[in-house]
C-alpha cells in the first residue's frame, strides 16, 4: 500500500515536462539547500542526542535511567499525562460536538478562544497558576489554613500540563467533524437512535484516527512540557521532578551523559509519535480513499 | 422512506418551538450539555486564570506598571526576544518554502523519512532541544567550531537565540505550504508556459501570488510560536541581563523575586501580544482559505 501512494506521486512528478519543471542543476541546488538547512537545524540536534547519551559507554547511559530520581521524573511525567490526556480527550469532544454540529452566534471567536492556550508563553501557563494557588496567591491563605499544597506538588503540575495541552484535541477534530456535516447523526436521530447510540455507533467511529492522532500529540506534549510545569514545580528532587526538569539539574550539574541519557529516552518518545503519526495519516487516507471509491461504485 | 421524513418533519417542528435566537435549532441532542461542559471547563482551566493574571497587574498604579514594562531591562527582553523571533520567522520562510517545495515537487532518496522528520520540533521536548543545540553550537561543538574559526559564537549570544527559535518554529512554513502547492493545478503553469512565460516569471507571477497567504500564516505561527518559547532558549542564550535574557526568562526572574505583581505585569504585556497576534493569524488563515477555495 505504501508503494501505490509513493508510485502515486512519481507519476504525477513524470507528469511534469521540461516547461513546467526546473533544470537539473536548478532542482539539484534546491534539494541541497533544503537538506543542509534540515541537518544543520534538526537532523544534528537529533543525532547528538544519541551520541552524547552513550558518550561514557552503555554502563552510565543505564545507570543514568534507572536511578531513583529519573526512575521517580518518569513516574511523575506518566502520571501528568495520565490525567491530562483524558480530561484534554473529554472536552475536545464536547467542544468539536457543539462547534461542528450546531450553529450559534459567536462561534469564529469561540473557536480562536480555544487556541489561546498555543498562543501564550508557557511561563505565563506557571505564573497564572502561581498567581491563584502560590503562598502570595488569591487562594493562598484558604489552602494554607486547610493545608492543601497546589504548587510546589503534583496538582500545581498537572494543571500546568493541562493548560498547554488543553487545544490539542479540539483543535483535530472541529475542523475534520465541521466537513464530515450532520446528515449522519440526524439520519440516527429520526431512525429512532438515542443520542449514545448516536454517539457510539455513529460520530465516534467517523473520527477516530484524528480522535488518536490529537492524543498522541496531546500525549507527547505533556511529556515534554517543560517552561510551565518548570514554574510550578519547584524541582524537589524525587518529589515534583518530571522528566524534562531532571534533564536541565542533570545538565546544570555538569552531569552532560546523563542529561542526555535521560534526553535520548524523550527524543525515542518523539520519534515514536511521528511515526505513530505517520500511520495514522495513512489509516486515514486509505479510508477516505475507499469510502470514495464506494461511493463512485454506487 | 415517509415515515423516515415525516418523523423528521415532527421533530424539526417540535424543536422549532423553543425559542433560541443566538443558537439554529437542530435534531442533534446534547448541544446544551456538550458546550455547558467545555465551557465550565475552558472557564476553570483557562479564562478565570488568565483573569486572574490581568487582576493581579492591575494592582500596581499606573505609574508602577509603566515602570515595570518599560524598564531598561524588560526593553533590552523585549529588544532580543522580538528581534530574535523575527529573524528566525523569517530564515523559517525562506528555507521552509524550500523544504516544502522539494517535498511536493522532486523526488530524492529518503523522502518520507525527511517528510515525516519536518514535525520533530512540535514532538522533542524543549528542554531536550535546548541542551542538543547547545552542545552542537558552542565554540567546540561539531557545527559551532567552524564559526568559531571566523570570530563567530553562537552559543549564549543573541545569534545561539535565534537557532533556538529557528529549530521550535521550522515546522510552521513546510506544513502551510505543502498542501496548498500540492493542490495548484499543473495547468496554470503550462498555460503560462506556453504563453511564452519563462519559468521564473511562471513562479515569480503565478506560483508565488498564489502560495503568499499561506506562507504568510507560516511565517506568523512560527513569529508567534517563538516569542513565548522558553524551554529551548534557556541552554543556549546564557541568561545574561541586557544581553541575552529573552522576556519570559525575566517573568521567571521576577517570579523567584517573589515579585508577583511585576510578573503579572510583564506577563499581561506579552498574554496582550499575543492574542492580537492569534487574531491576526486566525484573519490570514481565513484569507488563505478563501484564496485556495475561490
Amino acid at each position: 500500500m505504501a508503494g501505490a501512494i509513493s508510485s502515486f506521486g512519481v507519476q504525477k512528478t513524470a507528469a511534469r515536462n521540461s516547461a513546467t519543471s526546473e533544470s537539473l542543476w536548478v532542482r539539484l541546488v534546491l534539494i541541497s539547500v533544503a537538506l543542509v538547512f534540515l541537518t544543520l537545524f534538526l537532523f544534528l540536534p537529533l543525532f547528538i542526542v544519541f551520541n552524547e547519551a552513550f558518550a561514557k559507554g552503555a554502563g552510565v547511559y543505564w545507570a543514568s535511567i534507572t536511578e531513583p530520581a529519573a526512575a521517580h521524573a518518569i513516574k511523575l511525567t506518566l502520571i501528568a499525562a495520565a490525567i491530562a490526556v483524558p480530561c484534554n480527550l473529554v472536552f475536545g469532544l464536547a467542544a468539536a460536538w457543539a462547534i461542528a454540529k450546531f450553529e450559534f452566534r459567536g462561534k469564529q471567536f469561540v473557536i480562536t478562544l480555544i487556541d489561546l492556550p498555543f498562543a501564550v508563553s508557557p511561563v505565563i501557563a506557571g505564573l497564572i497558576y502561581m498567581l491563584l494557588f502560590g503562598r502570595q496567591g488569591f487562594f493562598g491563605d484558604w489552602l494554607g489554613e486547610n493545608d492543601y499544597q497546589i504548587m510546589f506538588a503534583i496538582p500545581g503540575i498537572v494543571l500546568a500540563t493541562v493548560f498547554v495541552t488543553f487545544p490539542f484535541v479540539a483543535r483535530e477534530l472541529i475542523p475534520l467533524m465541521q466537513e464530515q456535516g450532520k446528515e449522519q447523526e440526524e439520519a440516527a436521530i429520526t431512525l429512532g437512535a438515542s443520542g449514545w447510540k448516536m454517539f457510539w455507533r455513529v460520530t465516534l467511529p467517523s473520527v477516530k484516527w484524528a480522535l488518536l492522532y490529537g492524543m498522541i500529540l496531546c500525549n507527547a506534549r505533556a511529556m515534554g512540557e517543560f517552561g510551565a510545569v518548570s514554574v510550578v514545580s519547584g524541582k524537589i528532587r524525587e518529589q515534583t521532578n518530571t522528566l524534562p526538569l531532571h534533564i536541565e539539574i542533570l545538565y546544570n550539574e555538569y552531569q552532560f551523559a546523563a542529561a542526555f541519557a535521560v534526553s535520548s529516552l524523550l527524543a525515542l518518545l518523539a520519534l515514536i509519535t511521528l511515526v505513530l503519526k505517520s500511520v495514522l495519516e495513512w489509516k486515514a487516507a486509505r479510508e477516505h480513499e475507499l469510502a470514495v471509491r464506494a461511493a463512485n461504485a454506487q | 422512506m415517509s415515515e423516515t421524513s415525516f418523523a423528521a418533519l415532527t421533530t424539526a417542528s417540535l424543536f422549532s418551538k423553543s425559542k433560541n435566537s443566538w443558537v439554529k435549532k437542530s435534531v442533534l441532542p446534547g448541544f446544551g450539555l456538550s458546550l455547558g461542559l467545555a465551557a465550565l471547563y475552558a472557564s476553570l482551566i483557562v479564562f478565570i486564570p488568565l483573569a486572574g493574571l490581568v487582576i493581579k497587574a492591575l494592582e500596581l498604579s499606573w505609574s508602577e506598571l509603566w515602570s515595570v514594562v518599560s524598564s531598561a531591562r524588560a526593553l533590552a527582553s523585549y529588544k532580543l526576544t522580538f528581534g530574535a523571533a523575527f529573524v528566525a520567522a523569517s530564515l523559517n520562510l525562506f528555507f521552509g518554502f524550500i523544504v516544502a517545495w522539494v517535498l511536493v515537487r522532486y523526488q530524492f532518496f529518503g523522502k518520507r523519512v525527511v517528510d515525516a522528520l519536518v514535525d520533530l520540533p512540535f514532538a522533542l521536548p524543549t528542554a531536550v532541544a535546548g541542551i542538543a543545540l547547545t552542545a552542537l553550537y558552542t565554540t567546540n561543538g561539531w557545527v559551532g567550531q567552524w564559526f568559531w574559526l571566523a570570530d563567530i559564537k553562537i552559543a549564549y549570544t543573541w545569534i545561539g537565540v535565534t537557532v533556538a527559535l529557528t529549530f521550535i518554529g521550522l515546522p510552521f512554513v513546510v506544513r502551510t505550504v505543502q498542501p496548498v502547492l500540492a493542490d495548484l493545478e499543473a495547468e496554470i503553469e503550462e498555460a503560462a508556459a506556453s504563453l511564452g512565460a519563462s519559468r521564473w516569471q511562471t513562479f515569480e507571477r503565478i506560483l508565488l501570488p498564489a502560495l503568499l497567504p499561506s506562507m504568510l500564516t507560516g511565517f506568523a505561527l512560527a513569529f508567534a510560536r517563538a516569542i513565548g518559547e522558553y524551554g529551548s532558549v534557556v541552554f543556549i542564550s546564557g541568561n545574561m541581563p541586557y544581553k541575552t535574557e529573552i522576556t519570559p526568562l525575566l517573568i521567571m526572574t521576577k517570579l523567584e523575586e517573589f515579585d508577583y505583581a511585576g510578573a503579572a505585569a510583564l506577563g499581561t504585556v506579552m498574554l496582550i501580544f499575543s492574542f492580537v497576534l492569534l487574531l491576526f493569524i486566525n484573519q490570514l488563515q481565513h484569507w488563505s482559505h478563501k484564496r485556495a477555495g475561490g
